[in-house]
Formats: C-alpha cells, sequence, structure tokens
C-alpha cells in the first residue's frame, strides 16, 4: 500500500474569539488563505501541486458557509486548478481532513493534499448554522440531548472526577503551554499572521493565562449548573440516561474548558514520490487513522472508544504510543482517557492544549497532529497518538510515526 | 333532529346554531361535522349571506369531541381511516377560515364569527380557532382550552397547528402542553379569544362584527404575505432557545413515556418551518400516530370514559337516593380534619368529633386554613368560607351526632379504640344511619363485628391529604349490605371523588399493591442495587415517586408496624423478611422518613427533601455490577401489577376499570399505561408470563405468573376482552 507522509503542518496563532481579539479583523476566508500561502511558500507548491485542499469547518454558515475550501483556495495563492473540500465533523474536523487526505493517498487518489481547517468563532458564532439535535423534538428526544457542557460534568460524575482535579488539570495545561512558548517549542509551526503590508496582526497564542492558579479557578462559578438544574433542567435528561447517578455534579466552568479562539492550521500530506518530486522530506509516518461513534448524551467520551479501535486496527498497544495529544475541550475528557488508559500524564499533552491556548473548532484536529509531530522531533520519540472527543458522540484518532 | 341548524335573518346573517339533541353538552361526532360542512358549503354559495355567526343553543358552546368517534375511526379503518377523516375535519376547518375568499387576493370571502355563551372546550376550540374572530360571553364559570392532552392525546384538528401560529410556541405551550384552562377574561389575556362581551350581547356584538368587517380582518397572520411566527421559528435565534429548552422539558417532565407531549412538540417544530396547510397535514400524521399508540387508548379508557363511569354510578347497586345530609366525622386528625373540609365544601353538614374539644377544634380549624389559602388565590370568597366553616361543628359531644346519616370514623386504627366508637356512636344515631370506618390496614368484617347493624357498616378509605387525593375506595365487608354501597357512592359522589368498590381483605386494592411495590424498592437496596437507579427506574417507568421517597412520605414507622402486624399474621410464609432488615434498621436509627427529617432521604430544617441519605451508600454498599434499568423496572411495576391481578383472582377486585382507574388515581400508577391491567394488555398476557417466569426463576416465587394470567396468555386473551363490562345505564 502507498504510505502517506506529514511534509509540513503549520498553524496560525490563537486569537481571542470575540470582538477585542486580534484575528477578529480577518475574515475566515483572509485567515484560511494565509495559512495555505504558508504552506505554499514553505514547500514551493506550484500550479496542480495537490490534488485538493481538505479544509475542516464546523459552523458554514455566512462567510464560512459555501464551500469554504474553494473561497479559500480561490483567494490564496494556489492555483485555481486545485478543488477544494470543506467537510464538518465538529471538533475533529481537521483532523478528519489530514484522515481523508492520508486515506485517499493511501488508496492512490492523488500523490498529495493540503489538509486542516479553520474556525473564527468570534465572527461566525458557535452554533449558529442550527442543530436538528438539538432543536429537532423527535431527534433531541430520541438522542437524550444535553449541551457539551452538562455531558461534560456527566463524564465527570460517572467517573468520578472532582472540580478540584479539573482544575488542577487547567493549571498544569497553562503552565505547559507557558513553558513551551518560553522555551520556542512552536516556532517552526507557528506563522504569525500579517496583513498585506506584512505588518503583524498575531505571533503568539493570546488566550493564555500563564500564572493561572487553583485560587483563581476556585472563584469561577460553574457554567452549566443552571442549566441543567435549573432552566431547562439538562440534567433530568442526563440522569434519565444514566439512572444509577442520582444528580449530575457540575464541575467545568470558563477555566477548565476550551478557549473560543480563531485560528487556522494546515498539514501537507503527500506520497514517497511526491516528496522526491518536490525535494521535500517526509517527516512523519501516518500510521493509522480512525473514527467511531458513541452514545451522544455523555458526547464526549469518543477519544477511549476510538483509540482502543485504533490500536486494534493497528495492531498496537497502548504502550507503543509515546506521545498523546488528547484535545482539551473540557478537563473531563482527558481526565476520562488518562484513566482509561492509566497513562502517565507527562506524556499527554505535554505542551498544554485547548484550555490554555483555545480550541478553534475547524482546526484544531490539524493544530495537535502539528504539536504531536513537533514534540516527538523535540523529544527524539517515534510514535504519537492524537485524539479529540465530538459533538454528538463521535471520536476520531491519529497516529503518526516518525520516519 | 340534527345538531347543527341555520337561520338567515334579513341583514344577510346567516346564524348557525349548534345544538345536538338529549344531550346538556354539545360534542362533535363525524355525522355533526357533515352537517356543518353542509350548512357552511350552502351559506358561502347563498349570494343573499353577508356572514356567519356560529354559536350554540346551550349554556355552554361545546365540551369537546366524542372520544368514541376517534376509537370508532381507529377500529374501522387503522391508521388510515383516522388519518383520512382527520384531513377532512381540516378541510371543513380551513374551508371556515378561507371563508371564500380568492386565495390570491385574499379577497371576497365572507365573515365568520364564532360566538361562544360558555364553554368551549377541546374541537368545541379548535373549531373557533378556525373563524374569524371569537367572542365568548362574559361568563365566569366557562372553562376554555384544549385538554387534550390531560387525556393522552393532544388538539388534532388543527389546534395545535392555529394556537401556535397564532401566540407563537413559548405562549402556546401552556395550553397545548398541559391543557391550562382559563376563564373568558383569561382566554382573551392569554391571546386564545378576540373579545369578552356581557352575555345578554353575545350574538348582537357577533352580528355586528360580521356587518363592520373588511377583507383584511378575515385574513389570519399566517395567510397574509411576509408572516413570522411570534417568538421566532425553530431557526431563529429566539425561537432556537425556546424550542432546545421545549424539547428538554417536555422529556424531563414525562419522562419520556407520554407519546402524547412528544408528538405534540414534535408537529409543532416540524410544523413551524413549512407554509399553514403542510403543517396542518403534520399534525394529522402526528395525531394519527398517537392515536394508533397503545397508551392514548389506555388513557382515554381509564382517564376519561372509566373514570367518568365510575363517577356516575356504574356499580352501585339498585338503592334509592343515599345523598348524604348530615355527615358525623369521629376523629379530627389529619383524615378526619381532612374529610370535614371535602363534606363541608360539598354542602354536607358536619360534626366533627374528638376526645377532647381542642382537638376537634383544630380539625376544623385545618379547614380555615386551606379556605384561607383559597382566598389568597382569589379562588374562595370569604363569603364562601363562611359559609363552608358554618357547616362544621366541633363538639367532643356525641349526642351532636342526632340526626347523621353517614358516619365516618377517623381514630387510630386500633380494633379496641373503634369498636368502642362503633358502639357509642350506635347509642345515638338513628336506626337507618350508615357506618364508614376510614381505615387502611384492619379488615372491615373484623370491625363490623361491633356494629348492632353490620349490613349498615362500611369502609370508605380515603388517601392522604384528603382534598387533594381524587380516589375514594369503598370496602364491602362479608355482612356490608347494598344500601351502605349505594351510601357510600352517593356520599363519593357529592364531594366529587372517583369511587371504586373492593371486597374486604388484607390492605383492600390500593394498599395491597402499593405495600409490594415499596418493599419491592427496599429488597433492590438490600440487594445493592444503587438506590439512585431505583427511584429514578419507577420515575423512568412513569411513577410519580420512587419507592424510597414514597415511604418516606408514607412513614418507616407506618411501614414497620404493617410489617410487624403482617408478618403475625402470615406466619412462617412471610415472604419479606430481607425488606425488613433495611425497614427496622432504618427505624431504629431514628430515620422514619419525611416527618423525622430523616429516611431513606437527608431533608434540610425546613423539611426541603435533599438526596439520598448518605448512609445507606455505607450501609448497603452498590454492588460493582448493577442490574440494567428494564430489570429494576420489571420488578417494580410487576410488584404491583400482580397484585392487581391477584386482587381479581381473588374477587377482591370484581370490575377491572376499577382497577385501573383506582391504581392511577390513588397511587399515581404508571398513568401512560392506563392502570396494571391496561399494562398487561399492552405488553400482552404471554409477554407478561415470560416476564413473571423470569422473575421468579432470578428473584423468587412473589413474581410467579397467576394461574389467571398463565390461562389468558394460553389463549391469547386481554383483559379489555375477557372481563369487558357491558355498559350499564349511569
Amino acid at each position: 500500500m502507498t504510505e502517506a507522509y506529514i511534509y509540513d503542518a503549520v498553524r496560525t496563532p490563537r486569537g481571542k474569539g470575540r470582538p477585542d481579539g486580534a484575528l477578529h479583523e480577518l475574515t475566515s476566508v483572509a485567515l484560511s488563505a494565509n495559512i495555505l500561502n504558508a504552506v505554499k511558500d514553505r514547500n514551493g507548491l506550484q500550479g496542480h501541486a495537490v490534488e485538493d485542499v481538505i479544509w475542516g469547518n464546523v459552523t458554514q454558515v455566512g462567510e464560512q458557509g459555501g464551500c469554504l475550501a474553494r473561497s479559500a483556495v480561490l483567494l490564496s495563492e494556489l492555483d485555481q486548478s486545485i478543488p477544494g473540500l470543506a467537510i464538518n465533523r465538529f471538533c475533529a474536523s481537521g483532523m478528519e481532513a489530514v484522515n481523508l487526505a492520508a486515506n485517499q493517498i493511501r488508496g492512490g487518489a492523488g500523490h498529495a493534499y493540503i489538509a486542516g481547517g479553520v474556525e473564527m468563532m468570534g465572527r461566525v458564532a458557535m452554533g449558529s448554522d442550527g442543530a436538528a439535535i438539538a432543536v429537532d423534538p423527535s431527534l433531541a428526544m430520541k438522542t437524550y440531548f444535553v449541551p457539551q457542557g452538562i455531558s461534560a460534568d456527566i463524564i465527570a460524575t460517572q467517573y468520578g472526577f472532582t472540580r478540584d482535579q479539573a482544575d488542577a488539570l487547567a493549571v498544569e495545561s497553562q503552565r505547559r503551554a507557558a513553558e513551551a512558548w518560553a522555551a520556542g517549542r512552536f516556532a517552526n509551526s507557528v506563522v504569525p499572521v500579517r496583513d498585506r503590508n506584512g505588518l503583524t496582526i498575531l505571533d503568539h497564542d493570546e488566550y493564555m493565562r500563564p500564572g493561572t492558579d487553583m485560587q483563581a479557578l476556585g472563584a469561577l462559578k460553574a457554567s452549566f449548573k443552571d442549566m441543567g438544574e435549573v432552566m431547562p433542567g439538562f440534567d433530568k435528561i442526563a440522569l434519565m440516561k444514566y439512572p444509577h447517578l442520582e444528580r449530575i455534579e457540575h464541575i467545568h466552568h470558563a477555566g477548565n474548558s476550551s478557549g473560543i479562539v480563531d485560528g487556522a492550521a494546515a498539514v501537507l500530506i503527500g506520497n514517497a514520490e511526491f516528496g522526491r518530486a518536490h525535494g521535500l522530506k517526509p517527516r512523519a509516518r501516518i500510521r493509522a487513522t480512525a473514527k467511531i461513534g458513541t452514545d451522544p448524551t455523555i458526547m464526549l467520551t469518543g477519544p477511549v472508544p476510538v483509540t482502543e479501535k485504533i490500536l486494534k486496527d493497528s495492531g498496537m498497544s497502548i504502550s507503543d504510543i509515546d506521545l498523546f495529544e488528547v484535545n482539551e475541550a473540557f478537563a473531563s475528557v482527558v481526565l476520562r482517557f488518562m484513566q482509561a488508559f492509566d497513562v502517565d500524564p507527562a506524556k499527554v499533552n505535554p505542551n498544554g492544549g485547548s484550555i490554555a491556548m483555545g480550541h478553534p473548532l475547524g482546526a484544531t484536529g490539524a493544530i495537535i497532529i502539528g504539536t504531536l509531530l513537533d514534540e516527538l522531533e523535540r523529544t527524539g520519540k517515534g510514535t504519537g497518538l492524537a485524539t479529540l472527543c465530538i459533538a454528538s458522540g463521535m471520536g476520531a484518532a491519529t497516529i503518526i510515526e516518525r520516519v | 333532529m340534527t345538531d347543527f341548524t341555520m337561520t338567515t335573518d334579513t341583514d344577510g346573517i346567516a346564524t348557525i346554531t349548534w345544538d345536538v339533541p338529549e344531550k346538556s353538552m354539545n360534542v362533535m361526532s363525524l355525522v355533526g361535522f357533515a352537517e356543518l360542512d353542509g350548512l357552511i358549503d350552502a351559506a358561502l354559495a347563498d349570494a343573499g349571506v353577508k356572514g356567519i355567526i356560529l354559536t350554540s343553543g346551550k349554556k355552554d358552546f361545546a365540551g369537546g369531541m366524542d372520544l368514541n368517534v376517534i376509537a370508532r375511526m381507529r377500529e374501522e379503518g387503522g391508521a388510515e381511516g383516522i388519518f383520512d377523516g382527520v384531513m377532512r375535519m381540516h378541510q371543513i376547518l380551513r374551508k371556515i377560515e378561507r371563508a371564500g375568499m380568492d386565495p390570491k387576493t385574499l379577497k371576497g370571502g365572507k365573515p365568520i364569527v364564532a360566538a361562544l355563551p360558555g364553554t368551549a372546550l377541546g374541537i368545541g376550540l379548535e373549531l373557533p380557532l378556525s373563524c374569524h374572530r371569537i367572542i365568548a360571553a362574559d361568563n365566569a364559570r366557562a372553562k376554555i382550552g384544549l385538554p387534550e392532552i390531560m387525556v393522552g392525546i393532544f388538539p388534532g384538528a388543527g389546534g395545535t397547528t392555529r394556537l401556535v401560529r397564532k401566540l407563537g410556541a413559548m405562549m402556546a405551550a401552556p395550553f397545548l402542553l398541559e391543557g391550562k384552562l382559563s376563564d373568558p377574561k383569561g382566554a382573551k389575556a392569554g391571546g386564545i379569544i378576540d373579545e369578552v362581551v356581557p352575555a345578554g350581547e353575545l350574538l348582537a356584538r357577533a352580528k355586528e362584527w360580521v356587518l363592520n368587517a373588511k377583507d383584511a380582518d378575515l385574513v389570519k397572520p399566517w395567510d397574509a404575505k411576509g408572516y413570522k411566527m411570534p417568538g421566532g421559528a425553530p431557526y431563529h435565534p429566539a425561537g432556537f432557545m425556546t424550542f432546545v429548552g421545549a424539547s428538554a422539558m417536555v422529556h424531563g417532565k414525562t419522562m419520556g413515556v407520554y407519546p402524547a407531549a412528544k408528538a405534540l412538540l414534535s408537529a409543532v417544530y416540524e410544523g413551524a418551518l413549512v407554509p399553514f396547510d403542510t403543517a396542518l397535514k403534520i399534525e394529522a400524521r402526528w395525531f394519527t400516530s398517537v392515536l394508533m399508540n397503545p397508551s392514548s387508548t389506555a388513557m382515554i379508557r381509564s382517564l376519561f370514559i372509566n373514570k367518568e363511569a365510575l363517577e356516575k354510578g356504574a356499580n352501585r347497586p339498585e338503592a334509592p337516593d343515599q345523598t348524604v345530609r348530615k355527615v358525623g366525622i369521629i376523629g379530627a386528625g389529619m383524615m378526619g380534619a381532612g374529610i370535614a373540609y371535602v363534606s363541608a365544601n360539598a354542602g354536607i353538614e358536619v360534626v366533627l368529633i374528638d376526645a377532647a374539644q381542642d382537638a376537634a377544634d383544630r380539625g376544623k380549624a385545618y379547614s380555615e386554613s386551606i379556605l384561607d389559602k383559597g382566598i389568597s388565590r382569589r379562588k374562595v370568597t370569604p363569603e364562601k368560607k363562611a359559609e363552608v366553616l358554618g357547616r362544621i361543628t366541633a363538639t367532643t359531644d356525641y349526642t351532636a351526632l342526632a340526626g347523621c346519616d353517614l358516619i365516618v370514623e377517623a381514630v387510630f386504627e386500633d380494633m379496641k379504640v373503634k369498636a368502642d366508637v362503633t358502639a357509642k356512636v350506635e347509642a345515638v344515631v338513628g336506626p337507618d344511619c350508615i357506618f364508614a370506618t376510614n381505615t387502611s390496614t384492619l379488615p372491615i368484617s373484623d370491625l363490623a363485628k361491633a356494629s348492632a347493624r353490620p349490613d349498615q357498616f362500611i369502609g370508605i378509605h380515603f388517601f392522604s391529604p384528603v382534598d387533594k387525593m381524587l380516589l375514594v375506595e369503598i370496602i364491602r365487608g362479608k355482612e356490608t349490605g347494598d344500601r351502605a354501597v349505594a351510601k357510600a357512592l352517593d356520599y363519593v359522589r357529592q364531594i366529587r371523588k372517583t369511587p371504586i368498590v373492593v371486597n374486604d381483605a388484607r390492605f383492600f386494592y390500593a394498599n395491597r399493591c402499593i405495600i409490594p411495590y415499596i418493599n419491592e424498592g427496599i429488597r433492590m437496596v438490600a440487594e445493592g442495587v444503587a438506590p439512585a437507579l431505583v427511584e429514578n427506574a419507577a420515575k423512568l417507568v412513569g411513577m410519580p415517586l420512587g419507592p424510597l421517597q414514597l415511604v418516606d412520605e408514607t412513614s418507616i414507622d407506618l411501614g414497620v408496624k404493617i410489617a410487624k402486624a403482617t408478618k403475625l399474621a402470615m406466619g412462617d410464609t412471610y415472604p419479606d423478611g430481607a425488606v425488613d432488615t433495611v425497614l427496622f434498621a432504618m427505624a431504629d436509627q431514628g430515620r422514619l422518613g419525611k416527618k423525622a427529617n430523616a429516611g431513606f432521604y437527608s431533608y434540610d430544617e425546613a423539611g426541603k427533601r435533599q438526596g439520598l441519605w448518605e448512609g445507606l451508600e455505607a450501609q448497603y454498599p452498590a454492588a460493582d455490577v448493577q442490574p440494567d434499568l428494564s430489570s429494576v423496572q420489571q420488578r417494580l411495576l410487576m410488584a404491583q401489577v400482580l397484585e392487581a391481578v391477584r386482587a381479581l383472582e381473588e374477587g377482591v377486585l370484581t370490575d377491572i376499570r376499577e382497577g385501573d382507574v383506582g391504581a392511577v388515581l390513588g397511587w399515581g400508577f404508571a398513568p401512560w399505561s392506563g392502570g396494571p391491567f391496561g399494562w398487561l394488555d399492552i405488553i400482552g398476557a404471554a409477554r407478561a408470563v415470560e416476564i413473571c417466569d423470569a422473575l421468579a426463576a432470578s428473584h423468587g416465587a412473589r413474581f410467579a405468573a397467576p394461574a389467571l394470567l398463565r390461562d389468558m396468555a394460553a389463549k391469547g386473551q386481554q383483559f379489555y376482552t375477557r372481563f369487558a363490562q357491558q355498559p350499564k345505564a349511569a
């Protein structure tokens, strides 16, 4: 079988997803084009150099609608012969783009792809594309729909994680992210965003709060308690699905959940022949990919079964993995992953995660694959696994191996 | 004789009058609908008719649909028959709504006004909602609304679609999802109707409106260009939040067991996304699915048809009118005080006796507190309060009982005490007086031994709190005569509650079924089933209270007392030792339930329930492997249902309608199922036997299928066919 290799992985810095965020002045298409141009320039891509641009994005309405991938290609300096495919697997869209590209290459459909994604959460609000699962009674009742924050709190209740454990994970995420930035560990991958005059708009992750401690987090109010216990009372729905629980413990808040940010990321994937033709050296092999559906109510436990699946499919065991990136959508998601596989916390998100730096939905899956590869290279390790929990009860994973 | 008639006056106003012959209240039938259709056609075609007034020849407009019509549509045509029938109704109502106007210009229609003299319920409101204006007489007794959801269906003649488009999903929700009824002023304030006028001016005002109506007055907002749903359609930002919340609230409130609420909400959501006529079709499809659901059949049967039949005396023996004029109530504790209130409130003179005057006074003060609450809610006038209190004489003097035609004894549950009271009462009352004991645990036939007139001795078992609970269980002792039964039934009818009549046996009917339910819950705790799972499983199958909460409410020491007495009576065959281990331990720790602010649950100082008592987990650790939800539910349901079947087998119950209505009203048995027998008919006797066999194998002989159930399984029978009652003239 043809192998798929990662030749490059880049991302924009993450801006606060608010009107006063540094990237807020840019359109989603412009930020996408910006990072596509970086891939083109860094790797000297000319003409029909890649088969397609597969672009993950969750809220595909307004400026992010209308096949954002094609719009981004056309605004970028890539050749118009490269088409563009916009995809949505919620929080794993960026990873799914990479996995789709890799699997097409493995199947012989083209030599190379650019895969990644974007989300301008401050410009196109999460949820503004509507969602039948939340609002259509037939579906909402069939699936015992609750919002993600409630699901994260169900995980905490079901698997016994306390507010202190969640806050400690958040504090550590901030500490690791600050340390990674200070040590310049993201330098090769983060491409500063510049305006048309070459002036820098943003060159660092601006959402971070270095120095966050337990005391600061302790003061924050649980975000999902009211909607759970009072209006409209989602806890009751949760307990209908998990009737052995008496109540839901609400431990998540803004400080131990992922940040709302703007950002984009892209990964250049190709077969060996592509590398030879362009004089590029492969950095890692995409060894395996996987996705799975899980209970939509607890929703965010997908990383565990999808990791079990990807290990089984690829004949590996958890001990074969040197490093993990588990998206910090909510603290309990990562706590559950570490509990289920009994892995050393030091190996999981060693440079911090979405709690510290933010989670630009459509881009994160591609971001963490790049971050994982950088860290494998820095530490001289071989194999890494990246995984994300996904809305509506799904999970996705990718295993990469340095070559 | 026809249901609808039409006259046209010299001004060209056609008045269509609804007046169903030989009924005190109009109900809609298929024949009525066809007549109405014909008259509307005629009026629209008649160039001399300028407009139409639709009104009633009775003091009320209409009580709703004849539910038997729906049953017939289902039996005769199945889903297709219902759907076609409902779509025909939509066509007729839509014809009224468009009233001959040009569908493009929306001009040229004839104004049609609904003039409501009084109550307008169900189709009695859906029909007016299709008219161009609704004017109601200012009649404070009138009830206006769509109560369909209360009997397990939803407004299916366009009422759902029209009200949501008129008010928006949020504002329509109380009327559709809770069946909220209003008086005319409230209905106007809620936006359901347009105008309230003095009763004498109803028709004149209706005519005036018709004569002055312009083309634009006839166009419903949803037929006009640019219509937007008030409060926002589902994918409008505000509407989105409403609909997300609505699904969660309906789901949580109904615990997922009531198909009508789900279907209603789906019809609203899906209908909101399409044009009006498509929305009606969607409403019809969901409505059909609800009518085809066995739960709706069972709910209509128990909560509407059979409840009414029992209230009208379906099982009343032949006897002259036994209306109670003066009741003596012995014992002014919580039960006696409640019985005094409901009796006096129904216009019956009450003598309330207790051993001490201050106890009797406290019993009367209870009525005062309820009436004061009513005044603060503007449901009761001070005059009414004085009148009701004036009927209650609180005393210690038994001679005050002279002239009573009914005695209700509600003293301490002790044979000796009750026997003394019986003798003392019979010494002062007249020879025709009926003596009723409100016992919940002692056999009536034993208590009757203290009576000189055992044929006039009967059990009337009230539930607590008396003023809230809808059911009264009448117990016929071995020697109880027909007149005593008739007396009890006439009395229950006076106090506007629903009666069931059962024969005398341990715990009668209701408690006989409730006790095993509580015991099964406690037994599971002892086995290591998570208490939360026990409680949630009960609620998820439609029980209002989990068994642990229920025993907390009724008190754990009462449970201990009952257990001890039962054990004494049964000797070696007593099956509930495992239950007692837990129950007695709770009592020994002083955890006596809600009244002690400590039981299976914890309570705060104000007595508010907090959560399951943490000590429970320590004393009965949850097993690592928990049973699945359905097996817990099967145990909790079967514990009750098998008692109901045994009660029927043993002749304690003589009418399954009473078994079902009594279960739903008495202890809230899964109303969606229509009752224990309704539930068995839904799952089928064969499946029930299968469940019993499995439960008996793993949990013991208490789940062994009764012979009756096995026989029915073998013959493929249903309870409501095998035990079908011939309707008796009520």
